[in-house]
Order: structure tokens, then C-alpha cells, then sequence
């Protein structure tokens, strides 16, 4: 079996659409220029008017001091008071305070709609609101590994203008503002699950600190709210709790205010129904804004001041910066909020700048940063650009004319100057999507040639493995792409690596597809080829990708695809006439030209099979339609109920019920797989490998078991056992994973589960066993030998032990060794190292998903099932190669796959993460990234991974359920037409095993990258499209990512299939001396 | 021993009695169940005149659908010649007629629920769409082979047809599904069109295809009518 070639040619398959992703990604997801430009107090703004002195930093702030307190996820509708509720649900009048203020005191407190930016993650809020400025897509991957913010902020230059800034609170903001504060108390952020740390931490300090002198900004942030939507939804009484705590902090703190002091409460994002924020739902924006001040700051109500109703995120930062009288950063595109200013500098003048003073210096200074940007970038359009221009300065030549004249300002002038900093963020906001068509282009010209070419090495996989097709075009390619490198080096002076990546492997793509023309026979590649059913209906569903709506309804429309696949198998065996027993007077063929048919018996029973399956394949895919969870867009959606978390389930019998049904599916899960093993004798040995699948399988499920009883149980009732519980939390999952993961090792290591037994009597009749025909090959090169050796091996495979009885009365004819579990050596590692894999990424899912999994098991069996049953009846017909998978059990697998990514609560949405998975076994968090990224990751993509991981079990099925005696008489390597073989035939046709080997796995590459191809034309096509940014670009970053993924597990599945084969191969060198001799 | 049928004089019976016959009638057919949805769900006159409005609708297409399809085979003779012709014979077929007929509406709206349909919520419009399948597909079934699974299986293969209305009914009942199936493509679409809400679009598809079937049948026998070689009974 030739391993390497096809290691490499996967590998290098995996590489192009890696490449080809890379370059389409790098060219698609926006990246804004950031102005690394500050702006400072000495700062005179164009144009100057004609007294010369600076801009910012009044002498007179109308603000001395600031408490700001960020509420995490504070959403409009938790600060709303309404008395007239008389029985409000737990987020509802929790904060009267607020109320209280507007009403009583209505020129010292205002109450906002605060509207944020998406994307709604507590990082890029944080940005947004210190520098004012728009965020783009690509900063949402950073969340967990924030980075200092690089652009002018609102810290930055509190801290230039010697105000000593106390920060407490969520440590996102020590990363983002590194040695930024005058005093900073960070407490940990990342665990969900800690609703007290952070808020207790800060309640812990501020008081004193506000009641100290040494301060002159406070920010607090609270994380509790935020952390109990997320672990338990905004419905719940935790929340209530959370929110009275929070209205008694605002009292405390309004209580030791003095009268410079401005109290700002905000959150920076809000929450859906379910907790969850990052998208661009008006539930997940909008979140609350109120302002206090110890003096009276606002007009009174019945002077006329147009109040506005929502304010953009980005509003605060121009407001708090010349409320503070500290510069405006340098790339804030906000607007000042005018009620916080008086309306006429003459009545009040030393209280600071009057509405349109600070409104002119608001313009200025976006037309300052507008200028800077453009001459750096050109991606805001020229034409917008010069609108704008034309704008300010016919807003700058009404300003300075009322200001020489010395006459109030017309009131035309602050609408106009509004409006101006209104069509200025839009514009920012409309070009900052901004692509770059080449790389994309090139991205997509790779993925394609990557298609053709996966599609191509599956066809012609026995020709491309003969010939040694590989070196030369990655060779070449190599050298094409140092020679981009260099001479990128020696005309732009550096190397962009993206581009070397993509001259490389399309160069190399287009030498193997030349190449490959030439050995391809004559006629294998038509074009009919691809019209067959299953490509069609993965045309379908490429071509669903393109439409929102589809996407948005993706789990039903794979399933629905899956259900139609499925129900095709078996009529088309009708259609050819496979499914029911052929009528014996058939005589119409002649009978030399087909195999002789299959007994009636046989396809009787063999349809049965099948038609089973197709049932239980059917009844798994409607099961699995209920465990889906929703999209923000699916109106009338009810998310599954398995999806909660079981301690979030408050009816305890509900609970008891739940924690049953996932038991009970998890010792299924188990019971199957030790059933399988069992029944083809692969229990009987001493080897690691059947340690693991007796031992460690049973041990990890039974921790499982324990760990979702303790997880289960709510926090309060067992308050004397709460360390031995929490400890609990931590060893249970871990030994979990460490049982899994040894169990993979093990695997790994001696994936044999082979027993051999040699017969007593055989030595005592010592030479005179082997057979004529046995004999006449000794002598004769190993290989040969061998060849002979095998089948006399597995005469008799599948007799485990209760079968041994029976066989003991066999007088003579016996093989000279029994090799129990030999017929499956090759499926029984892969179905443990499944059954391995799927235990482990079930304990980072909620507990209810256990019956998804076993569904997800039921299901991969029905279609091995399914496969293995229609190519025994389609036996007499194929005449390709012996092994060959087609494409319509491919297509389902491959599909079964994104079916089971949304029948385990997934969504190709980013709130939809479950990030709970990064806690198991980790209730405290972590100190990195790479470990909760990796368990997030596996949770995320567990059906991908199983599916990916046990692809090649499609080809070794219809070995294992094969027809005694219908194979042999066609392959003629057999010597014995009784013989049960399974899988050692692979081994037998060690060139027609790795070509069908290559041809399986490159099938299942083309049919994931063909959806990654599909969504990349359609985040291409459509990306000036509405949805682009809420559907087809979470998608294309899924889609990818699943790819990714899966081919990463399809190379570990083809490994593990090479690693099985060299021991398999030393097991027979070690067994051919002792037994042909 | 294969014969050659003298297929011009048969297709042009096909083509006329089925197109002049039920082309007529389906075309007023599908008109009227589009009707008839939308007044289950837009307004409340009943064109169907019986008192019981629902029950009428869910039941007026396929039920003239019926004793078209009946009548027409009925008149063109092409049922398989019974070998017993006395009344109790006659009588006990009609009754397992009657049961498969029914059966195979189960069998439609399982499938139907299966495919995604929702359970509880308009099931009767998801039945009426089975029994407008099991019209379109069983009936035609039951009129030209009788209630005999076994040959039902026979024609839906490769060699399976033994005359042209075989062919035709293969043609047929696969446009009808294939049909239905087609329907169900702009359910989760955005658009907000009437004909997008549960079974109409599927019960038009059907139709549609089914009509196709119609007119698809006789060319395609035309066209192939030196390939096709029926085997005698």
C-alpha cells in the first residue's frame, strides 16, 4: 500500500484550499486604517478663526470630575421604570433609581437609548466608546486576546491632560490601556459562570476611593448582569437580584457625589431574550445611557431643547472630552450631545462652551480627521468626499460670519452643523466595507482550480497514484513562489506573503491539472459524469448558500436534501432492478456477461437491511429537527429545550427527566460501541487497544455521568458539600479528558485488536498441514507468500468466543492460526478512536445533547448500514474498482455532517458560540487563549470532526457487512469460495486500497470544498448586500473554519487508517517465519 | 419475445385522450385549489357550496380529480384484463382499491410530516396535499395495474414497463413527485407571496408537474420509439 503518496497528495489538496481561503479572507473581511495621530491641547483647528488660541482644553470645564460605571450588557429595557406594572417579570423596575432622578430632579439626570455599533462584544465596545470611532469586522476575532488600542482615545488623553484616571473592573481594558491609568483594579473577565468576582471586587473599592481625593475620572465595569444573561437568559430571578444590587450601588454613588462631579451609567451593549450579544439586533444594541450631575447640567424641561431619542455609542466621547476639557481624539467621528451644553455662552459663560462653540469644534475636528484619513486611504469615494468638503466649509463661512459680526448664530447653523457630523459617520460607516477585489478574485480562482482538481484526483486516483504526479508541480510551484517573493522584494522592497502563497499553488494546481490530462484514459472524465443525482443535490445545496433565506433555514435544508438523498438509494436500486429478486425465467440476458444474480434469499434480506436503515435514517433526521437552536431572524422560533443547560432548568422534575434521558443516551452511546467490537471478536486480546474499549470507554462515561449529576445540581442546595462539589467540577471533566485522551493514545499507538490463537494439535502434526497449494508457493518471494498466507488466515473470522465450541468438532481442513477481530482490523480502531472523540466533545456540549449525539451515532451507522447493504446488491453491476465508494454515500455523510453541526445547537451565527465548552473542567477560566480556543473549537465543529475523522469507515463497510462468497469468485484471490474475508481483501489489493483510500478522501474534500467555494462566491457575489455582514460572512468564516477543521480530522482518519496497516503489516512479517517453515 | 408496438397510433392516443380529456379538467383543476387555499385562509365565501367549508376544500381537487382520472381510464379500457369477471371479484378489488388508495394517503402525509412538514398545525392541509399526491400517483397506479404492489415495484425499474401507458404512467408519477418536491424550494423564501404559505406551493408544484408529465409523455415515447421494445405479457 503506497501511504506516503497519499498522505502527501491530501496534504497538498488541504494546502491549496488553505491557501485559497487565506487569500479570499484577506482580501474580503474590512480592515480599517487607523490614524495614528493624537490629537493635543495646543492643537489649533483649520480654520483658525481669528483669535488664535487653541481649541480644546478650556480653562473652565464645565465638569471637574467623572464616575463613569459601565454595566455590562445593560440593556434600554432593564432601566426602564414603569410603576404601572404590578407584576413585572426578573429584569423589569429592578432599576427604580434611575427613574427616580429624571423624574424628580429633571435638570440634573437624563435617561438615553444608548445605540451601539455591531458588533456587540464587550471589547470592540470598549474601543468604540474611548476613541469614537467605527469598528470593522475583522477586530470580532480578537475578543479573548485583546491588544492595546493603538488610535487616540478618551484614556489616553485623560491621562495627557493630568486627570488621574481610576479604572476597576473588567480586565479588558488593563489589556486594551496598558499602563494608561493613574490606579487600576482588574478583576478576571473570561468565566461566564462568575456572576459575583468582578462586581464584589469593585463594590469592594470604590466607595473608598470615591470618598478619598485621589482620583479625578473613576471607571468602574460591572460584568455580573452580563455574565447572568449569558449563564442564565435575562429571565430569571438571578437577574432580578443582579439588577437591585446594581440600583444600589447607583444610589451609593449618587449619594457621595459632589456638585463637579458628572455620574455616567451606561451599558455598552444589550442582551437578546436568551442572554446573548455580538449581533446587530436591536435588542443587542441598544442599550441604556444616564447621566447625573450634582448640579444642574440640563435645561429644564420646558425650555425648548430637542431632546434626542438615541444616542449613538460613539456621542459620548466628544461630549466627555469637552465636558472634561480634554482634547477630542484624534479619530472620533461622534457628535456632541447638545442637552449637556448650555445654549448660549453669554448667560452662563464661565460654566464652559456654549452648544455651537462646541459644535463648531466638533466639526473641525471630524473635518481635521476626515482630511488626515483620506489623504492616508483612498477608499471614502471621491465624490462623497468633496460633498462633505463643500458642506463645511459653507458651515465654517456662516460661523465665522456670525461670530465677526458678533450676532448669535442662526439655528439653521447647528442643524446644519448636526447634519454635517451625521453624513460624515455614514459615509465612514458605508466605506469602511471596504475589499479588496484582487486578492478575493484570486482567492476564488484558487478554490475553484482546487475543486477541479479534488474532483479530478478522485476520478483518477489509480492513475495519479501510479505515476509520481506530485513532485514536480509542488517543485515547481515552490520556485514560482520564491520567485514572486523575490522579485516583490526587489520592486516593492517587502514581501507580502499572501500573494508568494498564491502564485505558488495555483502554478503548481495548473502544472498537476496539465499533467493529469495526460494520463487520463480516454472518456473518464465527462461531463456526465457530474449529473448524476448525488452531485445534483450537492449542486442544491452549494446553490443554497447564495440565498440568506436558505442559510438562515440551513438546518432544515440539509436535512431536507439528506431526506431526499436518502430516499433515492432505494429507488434507484428499483429502477435497476436490484431491490426485489429478479424473476428466474430471465432469460433474455445472456449469462456471460453479468455475474450470476444473487439469490432471492439474499437480496430479500439485503433489502431488508436497507429499507430498515432508510427508517432509521429517516427517523433520526426528523428527531434531530428538534434539537436546533434559532437565529435572531427566524421570527416565531422556540430554541430547543435540550439546549439549556441542565442547572438553568428550574422545574426540578424536568430536570430529573432530562438528566435521565442523557444518561440513558450516553450508556447507549457506550453499550453500541462495546456491541460492534464484541460482535466482530475484536474484545478478545490483551492489547492497549481493547484495554481502552473495555476500560477506559465505560470509566470516561461513567465521570461523565457523575460530572452532569453535580453540574445539575443547583447552587444552593447543598451548601455544606459546596467544596466538595466544586472541587467536583474540576477533577470529574478532567478525568474525563484524561481517560479520552489516553484512550486515543492507547489507539494510536497499537491499534491492533487482533487475537490470535494457534491451534494445539497443528504442532504435533507438525509439516504435513499446510496445504498443496499452500506449499507450491513457498519459495517464492515473501510478498507471494504472503499473498497465499492471508486467506488460510481468516478462514474463520467472525467466531467469538461462543462460537468456539462448535468449532472445536471440526476435524480437519482448520486454518493453522484463528485470528479473532482480523475482519475488522482496520474499522475497529477508527469506530473506537469515534466513539472516543464523540464522548469527549459530548462533555463540552450541554448535557441535553447526549440524545443529539446518540442520534448523531444511529444516524452514521444507518448510512454505513445503508451503503454497505446497496452495494451488496448493486455487487453484480459495478464494474469499476473493487473498493471504489460512490459519490452518493459520500454526499450523505458529508452532509450529515453540516446537518448534525445544527442538530447539536449550533449556528453559523458568532453569539451562537457556546462558549460555556471553554469552562468544562475549567470552572476558575484560563490564563491563556490556546486551550479554551481549542475547546471551544471542538465543541463548535464536533460534527464536522466525527463525520471527517470516521470517513474512511464508508470504504471499509461493505467489507465488513459483506455477502459471503459474492466478492471472491469475482475478484479471484481467493482461494475459497466460502472464505470470509472483510477487510483483509484490502490487503490483498494493497495498489486498488490506497487508490480507493485517495479517491474516498478526495471526494469528501471536494464535496466540503465545494460549500466553502459556494460561500465564498456568495459572500463575493453579494457583498454589498444587506445581510452580508449578519449572514454570509458569519457563514464564509464557518464554512471555512468547518473545512479547516474537517480536512485536519480526514488526514488524522487516513493516518490512523496507514497507522492500522503497518501493524498489520509487521504482525504478518512477524507471523509468516513461524508458520511457513 | 420483444415486439415492436406500433407506437404512432398509440402515442397519438395518449396524446389525445389524456390531453383533451384531463389537460381541460386539471388546468380548471389547479385554478380552483389555488382558489380554494387562499379562501381557507383569506376569505370566507365558499365556492364549494356544501355547508361544511373545510371539509369541502381539503377534498374538492382531488376529489374531481378522481373521477376524472377514473373515468378516462375507465373509457380507454387499458386496466389489466381481470381473469375472473363475477361480481364478488369485481367487488372485493374495488374495496382493496379503496383501502391502498387510502393507505397511500397515510403513507404521503408521513412522508410529508417527515420531509418537515409541521405536525399538529394545518394537518389537514398537509393531508389534502397526500390525497393530491396519492390522485396523481396511486390512483393512476390502481386504474392500469390493479391493487398489486408487486407490479407497482415491477414498473417503477429500468425493464419494468410492458406498454406505453406504463411508460407514460412512469413519466407521470415522477413529474408529480419531482413536482411536489420542486414546490417545496420557495417555502423559506422572504418574499411574502401568498402561494408561499405551507401546502400551496407544494399542491401547485404537484400539478405542475404532473401536467408536465402529461404533456412530456407522449413526446418522449415519440421520440424514443425505436428504443422502447415492450416485452408480451
Amino acid at each position: 500500500m503506497k501511504r506516503l503518496p497519499v498522505l502527501a497528495l491530501l496534504l497538498w489538496i488541504c494546502c491549496v484550499f488553505y491557501v485559497g481561503i487565506f487569500l479570499f479572507v484577506g482580501g474580503f473581511l474590512l480592515v480599517r486604517l487607523e490614524v495614528n495621530r493624537t490629537s493635543s491641547c495646543e492643537d489649533v483647528l483649520p480654520p483658525s478663526s481669528n483669535t488664535t488660541s487653541p481649541d480644546f482644553c478650556s480653562k473652565h470645564p464645565r465638569v471637574r470630575r467623572a464616575v463613569i460605571l459601565i454595566i455590562d450588557a445593560l440593556k434600554a429595557e432593564f432601566a426602564r421604570y414603569d410603576p404601572g406594572n404590578v407584576s413585572p417579570r426578573p429584569f423589569e423596575n429592578k432599576l427604580p433609581v434611575l427613574g427616580e432622578m429624571v423624574s424628580s430632579r429633571a435638570s440634573h439626570a437624563r435617561l438615553y437609548t444608548f445605540r451601539a455599533d455591531p458588533p456587540t462584544t464587550t471589547m470592540q465596545r470598549i474601543k468604540g466608546f474611548t476613541t469614537g470611532s467605527l469598528p470593522t469586522f475583522i477586530d470580532v476575532g480578537n475578543n479573548f486576546a485583546s491588544s492595546a488600542v493603538l488610535e487616540d482615545n478618551l484614556i489616553h488623553q485623560l491621562g495627557q491632560a493630568g486627570k488621574r484616571v481610576v479604572f476597576m473592573g473588567d480586565d479588558t481594558w488593563v489589556s486594551l490601556f496598558p499602563r494608561k491609568f493613574h490606579r487600576s483594579l482588574p478583576f478576571p473577565s473570561f468565566n461566564v459562570k462568575d456572576l459575583h468576582t468582578v462586581d464584589n471586587g469593585i463594590l469592594q473599592n470604590i466607595f473608598p476611593t470615591l470618598d478619598g481625593d485621589d482620583w479625578d475620572v473613576v471607571i468602574a465595569h460591572f460584568l455580573g448582569v452580563d455574565h447572568c444573561g449569558h449563564r442564565f437568559g435575562p429571565d430569571h430571578p438571578a437577574m432580578a437580584e443582579k439588577l437591585t444590587q446594581m440600583d444600589g450601588v447607583i444610589r451609593s454613588v449618587i449619594k457621595r457625589l459632589q456638585n463637579d462631579t458628572l455620574l455616567v451609567v451606561m451599558g455598552d451593549h444589550g442582551m437578546t431574550d436568551t442572554g446573548d450579544h455580538g449581533g446587530e439586533s436591536q435588542k443587542e444594541t441598544d442599550a441604556a445611557l444616564f447621566l447625573y450631575s450634582g448640579s444642574p447640567l440640563f435645561p429644564d424641561p420646558d425650555a425648548q431643547q430637542v431632546e434626542p431619542e438615541v444616542v449613538p455609542q460613539t456621542d459620548l466621547v466628544p461630549t466627555l472630552a469637552l465636558l472634561l476639557g480634554v482634547p477630542i481624539p484624534y479619530s472620533s467621528v461622534g457628535q456632541v450631545m447638545l442637552p449637556l451644553f448650555p445654549r448660549n455662552s453669554s448667560l452662563d459663560a464661565p460654566v464652559g462652551l456654549s452648544q455651537v462653540e462646541a459644535l463648531w469644534i466638533n466639526v473641525k475636528q471630524v473635518h481635521r480627521f476626515l482630511e488626515t484619513y483620506s489623504s492616508m486611504a483612498k477608499d471614502i469615494p471621491a465624490d462623497s468626499l468633496s460633498q462633505l468638503r463643500a458642506h463645511f466649509s459653507q458651515i465654517s463661512s456662516q460661523y465665522m460670519s456670525s461670530t465677526r459680526d458678533g450676532t448669535p448664530p442662526p439655528p439653521e447653523l447647528v442643524a446644519s452643523m448636526q447634519e454635517y457630523l451625521s453624513s460624515v459617520r455614514e459615509t465612514c460607516r458605508a466605506s469602511w466595507a471596504r475589499f479588496n477585489p484582487l486578492k478575493m478574485a484570486a482567492g476564488l480562482l484558487v478554490l475553484g482550480f482546487g475543486c477541479i482538481l479534488c474532483y479530478v484526483i478522485s476520478e483518477l486516483s489509480v492513475a495519479v497514484l501510479q505515476g509520481t504526479m506530485l513532485k514536480t508541480p509542488v517543485l515547481a510551484g515552490l520556485m514560482v513562489g520564491g520567485a514572486v517573493a523575490v522579485g516583490q522584494i526587489f520592486t516593492l522592497g517587502y514581501v507580502e506573503v499572501s500573494w508568494c502563497f498564491g502564485a505558488a499553488v495555483l502554478f503548481s494546481e495548473a502544472l498537476f491539472l496539465w499533467r493529469a490530462r495526460r494520463v487520463c484514459p480516454r472518456g473518464r472524465l465527462s461531463h456526465w459524469h457530474l449529473l448524476t443525482l448525488p452531485l445534483l443535490v450537492l449542486l442544491l445545496r452549494c446553490a443554497s448558500l447564495l440565498s440568506d433565506s436558505y442559510v438562515i433555514s440551513e438546518g432544515r435544508v440539509v436535512t431536507f436534501l439528506l431526506f431526499s438523498l436518502g430516499l433515492y438509494v432505494p429507488l434507484q436500486l428499483n429502477w435497476d432492478g436490484l431491490l426485489v429478486p429478479a424473476p428466474s425465467t430471465d432469460t433474455q440476458k445472456p449469462p456471460g456477461l453479468l455475474a450470476p444474480p444473487l439469490p432471492p434469499s439474499v437480496v430479500r434480506r439485503e433489502s431488508g437491511t436497507l429499507l430498515v436503515c432508510i427508517g432509521v435514517l429517516v427517523v433520526c433526521l426528523y428527531l434531530s429537527l428538534s434539537f436546533h437552536s434559532c437565529r435572531e431572524e427566524q421570527g416565531a422560533c422556540q430554541p430547543s429545550v435540550f439546549l439549556t443547560p441542565l442547572s438553568r432548568v428550574q422545574d426540578s422534575r424536568l430536570r430529573n427527566l432530562h438528566y435521565v434521558l442523557s444518561l440513558a443516551s450516553l450508556s447507549a452511546w457506550a453499550f453500541l460501541l462495546h456491541r460492534w467490537l464484541r460482535h466482530y471478536g475484536n474484545l478478545n486480546c490483551t492489547s492497549v487497544a481493547v484495554f481502552t474499549a473495555r476500560c477506559l470507554l465505560p470509566l470516561a462515561s461513567i465521570c461523565m455521568g457523575l460530572h452532569w449529576a453535580v453540574s445539575a445540581t443547583p447552587e444552593d442546595t447543598f451548601r455544606n458539600l459546596a467544596e466538595l462539589i466544586s472541587l467536583a467540577h474540576v477533577i470529574l471533566p478532567r478525568i474525563a479528558f484524561g481517560l479520552l485522551g489516553l484512550g486515543m493514545l492507547l489507539v494510536w499507538l497499537d491499534p491492533l485488536t487482533v487475537f490470535l490463537k494457534t491451534r494445539a494439535p497443528l504442532n504435533s502434526r507438525g509439516a504435513v498441514m499446510p496445504p498443496p497449494r499452500y506449499r507450491a508457493s513457498t519459495g517464492i518471494s515473501p510478498q507471494a507468500e504472503l499473498h497465499h498466507l492471508i486467506p488460510q488466515l481468516y478462514q474463520r473470522i467472525r467466531q467469538s468466543l461462543d462460537d468456539e465450541g462448535a468449532k472445536g468438532t471440526d476435524p480437519d481442513g482448520r486454518p493453522a492460526v484463528e485470528a479473532y477481530g482480523l475482519g475488522t482490523v482496520y474499522s475497529a480502531p477508527l469506530v473506537l478512536l469515534y466513539g472516543l472523540m464523540g464522548l469527549g466533545m459530548l462533555l463540552l456540549h450541554p448535557e441535553g445533547m447526549a440524545l443529539a449525539f446518540l442520534l448523531l451515532l444511529l444516524q452514521a451507522a444507518a448510512l454505513l448500514y445503508l451503503h454497505a447493504s446497496s452495494s451488496n446488491l448493486s455487487s453484480q453491476q459495478s464494474h469499476s474498482s473493487v473498493f471504489s465508494v460512490p459519490w452518493a454515500p459520500v454526499v450523505l455523510w458529508s452532509l450529515a455532517a453540516s446537518q448534525f453541526f445544527h442538530a447539536t445547537g449550533h449556528l453559523p451565527t458568532f453569539p451562537s458560540i457556546q462558549w460555556g465548552a471553554a469552562f468544562v473542567g475549567f470552572p476558575q477560566g484560563h490564563t491563556g487563549t490556546t486551550l479554551p480556543a481549542l475547546l471551544v473549537t471542538l465543541n463548535t465543529f464536533s460534527s464536522h470532526i466525527l463525520f471527517a475523522v470516521s470517513c474512511p469507515l464508508l470504504l471499509f463497510w461493505p467489507l465488513v457487512c459483506e455477502l459471503r462468497g459474492s466478492r471472491t469468485s469475482r475478484l479471484g484471490g481467493g482461494e475459497d469460495g466460502d472464505d470470509v474475508v472483510m477487510e483483509m481483501r484490502l490487503r490483498e489489493n494493497p495498489q486498488q486500497f490506497s487508490s480507493a483510500l485517495l479517491q474516498l478522501a478526495a471526494r469528501y474534500l471536494f464535496i466540503n470544498g465545494a460549500q466553502v467555494l459556494a460561500s465564498v462566491c456568495a459572500a463575493a457575489i453579494l457583498r454589498r448586500h444587506l445581510m452580508v455582514w449578519k449572514v454570509f460572512a458569519p457563514k464564509l468564516m464557518f464554512e471555512a473554519s468547518a473545512f479547516i477543521v474537517g480536512s485536519v480530522f480526514v488526514l488524522v482518519g487516513v493516518a490512523l487508517v496507514m497507522r492500522v496497516d503497518t501493524a498489520v503489516a509487521r504482525l504478518f512479517q512477524r507471523l509468516l517465519p513461524e508458520n511457513s517453515r | 419475445m420483444p415486439e415492436e408496438l406500433n407506437l404512432n397510433e398509440l402515442s397519438r392516443v395518449v396524446f389525445l385522450g389524456l390531453s383533451q380529456n384531463e389537460m381541460f379538467t386539471l388546468n380548471k383543476v389547479a385554478e380552483e385549489e389555488t382558489r380554494c387555499f387562499f379562501s381557507l385562509r383569506y376569505t370566507s365565501v365558499s365556492h364549494v357550496g356544501s355547508g361544511d367549508q373545510r371539509h369541502g376544500i381539503s377534498s374538492c381537487p382531488p376529489r374531481r380529480l378522481c373521477a376524472v382520472n377514473i373515468a378516462v381510464f375507465w373509457l380507454l379500457g387499458i386496466s389489466p384484463p381481470t381473469k375472473k369477471n363475477t361480481l364478488s371479484y369485481k367487488l372485493s378489488r374495488l374495496s382493496r382499491s379503496c383501502v391502498y388508495f387510502l393507505l397511500s394517503c397515510l403513507f404521503f402525509h408521513t412522508v410529508v410530516v417527515l420531509y418537515g412538514a409541521p405536525l399538529l398545525e394545518s394537518a389537514l392541509e398537509t393531508f389534502s396535499l397526500a390525497v393530491l399526491l396519492s390522485t396523481l400517483t396511486t390512483l393512476r397506479c390502481l386504474c392500469m395495474l390493479g391493487p398489486n404492489v408487486q407490479a407497482w415495484i415491477r414498473v417503477f425499474s429500468r425493464d419494468g414497463a410492458m406498454s406505453v401507458w406504463d411508460t407514460s404512467l412512469q413519466i407521470t408519477t415522477g413529474c408529480s413527485v419531482v413536482g411536489a418536491w420542486l414546490g417545496a424550494f420557495p417555502i423559506p423564501l422572504d418574499w411574502d407571496r401568498p402561494w408561499q404559505v405551507w401546502p400551496i406551493s407544494c399542491s401547485l408544484g404537484a400539478t405542475g408537474g404532473f401536467l408536465t408529465g402529461l404533456l412530456v409523455a407522449p413526446i418522449w415515447i415519440r421520440w424514443h420509439r425505436k428504443q422502447l421494445t415492450y416485452k408480451l405479457k
